[in-house]
């Protein structure tokens, strides 16, 4: 029989904490065998970079994957890789970009698995031009509650396959996946930064060349006010190709150098304040210029990678991370400008918020972008966080808009049910997959998915 | 190119340990029961290392079959360079105490097995004069402890079977490795230990592992603390020792 451990565990925005008995399989058979011992519900839990409570399961099960990660096969012709869920996008850049081949969607961090991708579904800088991670998924491999495995595709138990895309890990769990890596000649970015006096001039580059960029971000200063409010730095770029490097480049894919700073405990709650966070965005707006260059992989795609445990700088309390989008068609500026009102008069800080545009929604059923524009936010755990965050839930909700779960601790069930309208189909093909409910989360009870 | 077979690959040391082999582009046979596994592990480290790995079923405790299997194992990759001995049992310590079945079990896979697989190994490399033997011990077999001294037990048998290995093959150039890990967390002991300071990751022990043989090292205690430790345990006077509760 295979031992739990009883922990508490938290998801990367170290909120909520919730105990329950943490599993470490190694094999399909190991999960096969926790779930036939036991009548608890178990979840799948990665590398623990959701935000919030998607992956914790509170006096439940929690399978830890992270040594169900082997490689399976792969076809250097095609591009296609087998391999079990547990493997990261780390361990995948590391293995295969100096061969050529990048991962076609990638996460602001890339310590993510590929697991936790498709249960996320999630989506990098080139939504616009590319879609999400599961465009990329060939097909998948669902441990069923009935102990069965279950191959889904678009072709292949297609309802199955669309409602575990972005399912955050309710239909079952995902073991295995086929996926598309992306051929690239360098291991570099041509990069251009561009700086945006206010969130109009943002929103007129973005329609004016975003489709002429694969990669596309900006930065906002979502603490600066009146005409400069929303002011940017978009980053935006393309792979470099062998000729845009220096003839002198031995080396054209060589992985860039791992960092090694790492944050060794909790900051004291008071580290991020209005203050030492307006003072951040100051310099960090002012440390760009209008300029083209090259930059590695690492620092364009996961900036924040290179400091580990980042998270820490909000101290024990935690924070967390707020994602909305807003649907092109309903004044999505009008929609992000109100959203950054609220956190300027509130003096709410957020350092590195984020706001991009997104193309068009695929048909996972709680898959979360749609066409229109994201803008994501870190806010430290103060008092009153949670009546303020239902005040911006309302605001999305009446632009149409809908928050991401992989970062949501604290949506309730009535405004889930706005955003995210499929939620009946899913809950239709999650109950006929497993009707005793042997897959849950601390999230899926909260928003009633089970 | 060297050629390392490993015996338990399974094990959690082991899986992270031929990690740290195949970075070195070291060639691998995998052995143990659980062939499945292994073939996943075989797919994985092709894959990430483009090395050359095979897979066979060892039963440990088949000791008529340890000569075939490993006769049947040099043959088929043309000689090899290395044994590592990585997998291990540890039982209940109260149910051994009243099941004879339970001690047994340990007794021959941690101890029986060993001399038997290793006997087999060490005539092999002595004739070849090079090569490297390395086996998993414990520092649980330095002192014998109310908690667990019928494991520890098999584990100070092979530590001192290893001891011996050790000088016989010395002047035949053949390295003989005993690795004694303090507490970690592997599968063997999840669930069973309580999170503390002192428990560590196997691939750190790996790492260890891994430098120990490139220096050709006799003992290895991993985590190094494990040596500092073991050393004052072994210094308490019998008449003391005997009245704690360890």
């Amino acid at each position: 029989m295979i031992k739990p451990v009883k922990k508490q565990m938290a998801g990367w925005g170290n909120f909520p904490k919730h105990t329950g008995f943490v599993y470490q399989p190694e094999t399909v058979q190991d999960i096969q065998a926790i779930l036939d011992d036991n009548d608890s519900s178990q979840i799948a839990y990665g590398l623990g970079r959701s935000y919030g409570d998607n992956a914790l399961n509170e006096n439940n099960g929690m399978l830890v994957l992270d040594h169900l990660n082997h490689m399976l096969a792969f076809d250097a012709d095609t591009g296609l890789l087998t391999c079990e869920a547990g493997v990261s996008l780390s361990e995948i850049i590391d293995v295969f970009l100096p061969r050529g081949f990048f991962p076609p969607v990638t996460p602001g961090t890339k310590l993510v698995t590929v697991g936790g991708a498709i249960a996320n579904d999630v989506h990098g800088k080139n939504h616009h031009t590319d879609g999400t991670f599961s465009e990329f998924v060939s097909s998948f491999d669902l441990l069923l509650a009935s102990g069965q495995v279950m191959t889904c595709s678009r072709d292949e138990n297609a309802d199955v396959f669309w409602a575990t895309v972005g399912g955050i890990g309710l239909t079952g769990i995902i073991v295995r996946a086929t996926i598309q890596l992306m051929r690239v000649e360098t291991s570099q970015i041509k990069a251009t930064y561009e700086k945006a006096d206010n969130l109009d001039e943002a929103f007129n580059r973005f329609q004016e060349n975003d489709a002429n960029y694969k990669y596309s971000v900006a930065w906002i200063d979502c603490l600066s006010t009146g005409d400069a409010l929303g002011r940017s730095v978009l980053m935006r770029g393309d792979h470099a190709e062998r000729s845009d490097l220096d003839k002198g480049v031995r080396d054209p894919l060589a992985l860039p150098k791992k960092p090694g700073l790492k944050v060794p405990m909790n900051a004291p709650s008071f580290a991020l304040n209005y203050w030492s966070i307006s003072a951040f965005n100051q310099l960090y707006y002012k440390s760009y210029k209008n300029e083209s260059k090259l930059v590695d992989l690492t620092s364009f795609f996961h900036p924040l990678d290179a400091i580990g445990d980042w998270n820490k700088l909000y101290g024990k309390n935690g924070f967390v991370q707020y994602q909305a989008v807003f649907p092109k068609d309903n004044a999505p500026k009008e929609g992000i400008r109100q959203l950054l009102q609220k956190l300027s008069s509130e003096k709410r800080s957020s350092f590195l918020a984020v706001l991009k545009s997104s193309g068009k929604a695929n048909d996972g059923l709680l898959s979360f972008p749609m066409e229109g524009y994201t803008l994501a936010l870190d806010i430290p755990i103060k008092r009153g966080l949670f009546s303020f965050l239902k005040e911006l839930d309302d605001i999305v909700v009446s632009f149409g808009g809908r928050v991401y779960l992989a970062k949501d601790s604290t949506l309730d069930i009535e405004t889930f049910h706005k955003m995210y309208p499929n939620w009946e189909e899913f809950m239709a093909v999650k109950q006929r997959l497993d009707p005793e409910g042997r897959f849950s989360s601390s999230m899926s009870r909260r928003l009633g998915l089970g | 190119m060297q050629t390392v077979l490993v015996l338990g690959a399974t094990s959690s040391i082991a899986q992270e340990t031929v990690k740290r082999l195949a970075a070195k582009k070291m060639n691998l046979i995998l052995a143990g029961r659980r062939t499945d596994q292994m073939e996943t592990m075989k797919s994985d480290l092709e894959i990430r290392h483009q090395i050359k790995v095979s897979v066979r079923a060892f039963d440990a405790l088949d000791f008529d079959g340890h000569d075939a299997f490993f006769n049947d194992v040099v043959d088929a990759h043309g000689g090899i360079d290395g044994v590592l001995l990585m997998y291990g049992a540890m039982g209940d310590q109260l149910e051994a105490e009243t099941s004879f079945v339970e001690t047994r079990q340990m007794i021959d896979v941690n101890y029986t097995s060993a001399v038997s697989i290793l006997n087999i190994a060490a005539n092999y490399f002595e004739a070849k004069k090079s090569g490297f033997i390395g086996a998993v011990s414990s520092v649980a077999g330095d002192r014998g402890r109310q908690s667990n001294y019928i494991y520890g037990s098999t584990k100070a048998g092979l530590s001192a079977y290893l001891q011996g290995l050790r000088n016989r093959l010395h002047k035949s150039g053949v390295q003989v490795l005993t690795i004694k890990p303090g507490i970690v967390n592997t599968k063997m002991t999840y669930g069973t230990v309580d999170d503390s300071p002192l428990l560590a990751e196997p691939d750190k022990v790996a790492r260890d592992i891994d430098r120990a043989i490139t220096r050709r090292r006799s003992v290895l205690y991993t985590p190094w603390f494990w040596l500092v430790i073991m050393l004052v345990v072994k210094l308490i006077p019998e008449w003391l020792f005997k009245r704690t509760d360890l």
